[in-house]
């Protein structure tokens, strides 16, 4: 790896990388603010993608030609840099999946057959997007389990002194967003973790918001499972990861059947292959699994040092900026935040506002972001969301801010 | 017709100002267009044989887009509105802003509107 670490990349160097961040939209100059929807890709991901269809194809893990042992050591070398990504213990504790739902999904299913029984409880919070909340519920359901919910207050931080009072010997999981989506609040996931350990429950982490803004280690952490997708982390879509502890994938039963996952099949019985195959099946997403490796490497040059600095510039940035404006108040005000930034305006409707920024070239989320338990709580239909990665700038910032009040201007007069 | 995308927008805000009220009785869930990302409540009812439509929206832009539906559907026949085709949206110059891959439930509107001709139609025969 090159040594990046006295090497200040300027604001133009870095977006040199990411070839979309030079497009027009509609006449403007792209401002790309929904990086929380997903993150644009760097050169060298697009390229290992093309690199693969051209040069590298084959099936994985089975075949005895050439080709197919070089692809399945690219994919597996991915899953070693996840390895060391995270610091997890084992490489066979990375699990490839299509994404974090799925690998929510995963989790909810297995777990939930192996160790949720009637009248059981399943604790979320109310800062979970859509993805850990309905799969909790679904399996919940089927098991007539029950599930609790962690408040929270108005700035959009979890009141953990509810939680110790939620915990008892009925709780089997707990299911936590590690970073809100839908307001940016970083959640005291250290602390959520301890409380459970008082009580060996296990918990998942919904990383998807958090694993590209800061550095993540599962076994400083002490998390049973932490799950993210590669296309928020400058990677491309369909693929995640579920890091789960070697005991309990090893407990699990397998989430879907068929190739891969097996180790000896009659039409009586089968056996089931080992971590990480069995959680495996069918042929997997090998391009992008490989392209993701590129995405972590990319990562690793840029830091995560460079990265913090960088966006918590624009969040103050944008934040001060942001509340100048007449009217606009912000939603999600936690002490510690990543950079996103969700607003209305009062008086007009965020589908209005997002329409208005689009037809300035700026690209920011407007709806409810698939936490209506959130706008609830707020009793707002949504809000207008901007979002932002290392690579954005503070001009950036500055024509965000002027077609807010473009928009504004238009939708009041 | 117009000159640069303000204009549109402007047009269509003000479309929507101008909008007759909708009955506070046809506000309810009953009314609502879905797949739009703001609130659309439609009602239509049949006198003398032409549809009176009235519409309202929690979004302006979504309102105007609504208005301008009315404003060409208002007080036709059901037949007529059954099978106009939709060749005015690409004459006034909306096409662009109001594409079916936009979140503005724009097709949901139309075609809301034409279930309300069709069964109005199916009614009278």
């Amino acid at each position: 790896m090159k040594d990046l670490a006295n090497t200040v990349l300027s604001s133009a160097e870095i977006r040199e990388q990411f070839p979309v961040l030079g497009i027009s939209v509609n006449g403007r100059p792209l401002v790309y603010l929904d990086n929380g929807a997903t993150s644009q890709k760097p050169k060298c991901v697009i390229d290992s993608l093309a690199k693969y269809y051209n040069e590298q194809n084959a099936n994985i893990h089975r075949g005895v030609h050439t080709l197919s042992q070089e692809a399945t050591s690219l994919f597996e070398s991915t899953r070693s840099s996840l390895k060391r990504f995270l610091n997890a213990e084992h490489e066979h504790e990375i699990i490839f999946t299509s994404g974090t739902t799925q690998g929510i999904n995963l989790v909810a299913h297995s777990f939930g057959k192996a160790f949720i029984n009637k009248g059981d409880e399943v604790i979320i919070s109310a800062l979970e997007h859509h993805s850990n909340i309905v799969p909790w519920q679904m399996m919940c359901e089927d098991k007539g389990a029950v599930l609790r919910v962690i408040p929270m207050n108005n700035a959009g931080e979890l009141d953990l002194s509810v939680l110790a009072s939620m915990l008892s010997n009925k709780t089997k999981i707990i299911a936590i967003t590690h970073v809100s989506n839908a307001l940016g609040t970083i959640n005291p996931v250290e602390e959520i973790i301890a409380l459970a350990k008082q009580y060996k429950i296990p918990v998942l982490i919904d990383g998807a918001q958090a694993v590209q803004h800061q550095q993540v280690d599962v076994r400083k952490l002490d998390c049973d499972f932490y799950v993210f997708s590669a296309h928020k982390m400058f990677g491309p879509t369909g693929v995640g990861v579920l890091y789960g502890k070697e005991k309990w994938l090893n407990a699990m039963p397998p989430y879907m059947g068929g190739g891969d996952m097996i180790k000896t099949v009659t039409f009586e019985k089968t056996e089931y292959n080992e971590l990480p195959h069995k959680f495996e099946a069918g042929t997997p997403n090998i391009a992008d699994v490989i392209a993701f490796g590129e995405s972590i490497r990319f990562m690793e040059e840029i830091g995560f040092d460079t990265i913090r600095i960088r966006e918590e510039e624009l969040l103050q940035y944008a934040t001060q900026k942001l509340s100048e404006i007449d009217g606009l108040r912000i939603f999600g005000t936690a002490a510690k935040k990543t950079g996103v930034i969700s607003f209305n305006i009062e008086g007009l409707h965020p589908y209005d506002v997002g329409t208005i920024l689009d037809q300035l070239g700026i690209a920011v989320r407007t709806g409810h972001h698939c936490t209506q338990p959130i706008m609830d709580y707020y009793r707002i239909p949504g809000t207008v969301r901007a979002s932002f990665a290392f690579y954005n700038t503070m001009e950036e910032v500055d024509v965000l801010s002027a077609g807010i009040k473009k928009a504004i201007k238009m939708l009041k007069r | 017709m117009f000159e640069d995308w303000d204009g549109k927008y402007e047009y269509l805000i003000d479309l929507g100002k101008d909008l007759p009220a909708i009955s506070a009785e046809y506000k309810t869930d009953d009314y609502k267009i879905k797949g739009c990302q703001s609130q659309v409540w439609l009602h239509a009812e049949l006198i003398g044989g032409r549809v009176r439509f009235t519409a309202d929206s929690d979004a302006i832009i979504t309102k105007g887009i609504i208005a301008l539906l009315v404003r060409v559907f208002d007080d036709e026949t059901p037949d007529a509105i059954a099978e106009a085709d939709l060749q005015f949206i690409n004459e006034i110059g909306l096409a662009q802003h109001l594409s079916p891959t936009r979140s503005n439930g724009l097709l949901s509107m139309i075609k809301q509107m034409k279930m309300y001709a069709i069964a109005f139609k199916v009614q009278n025969t």
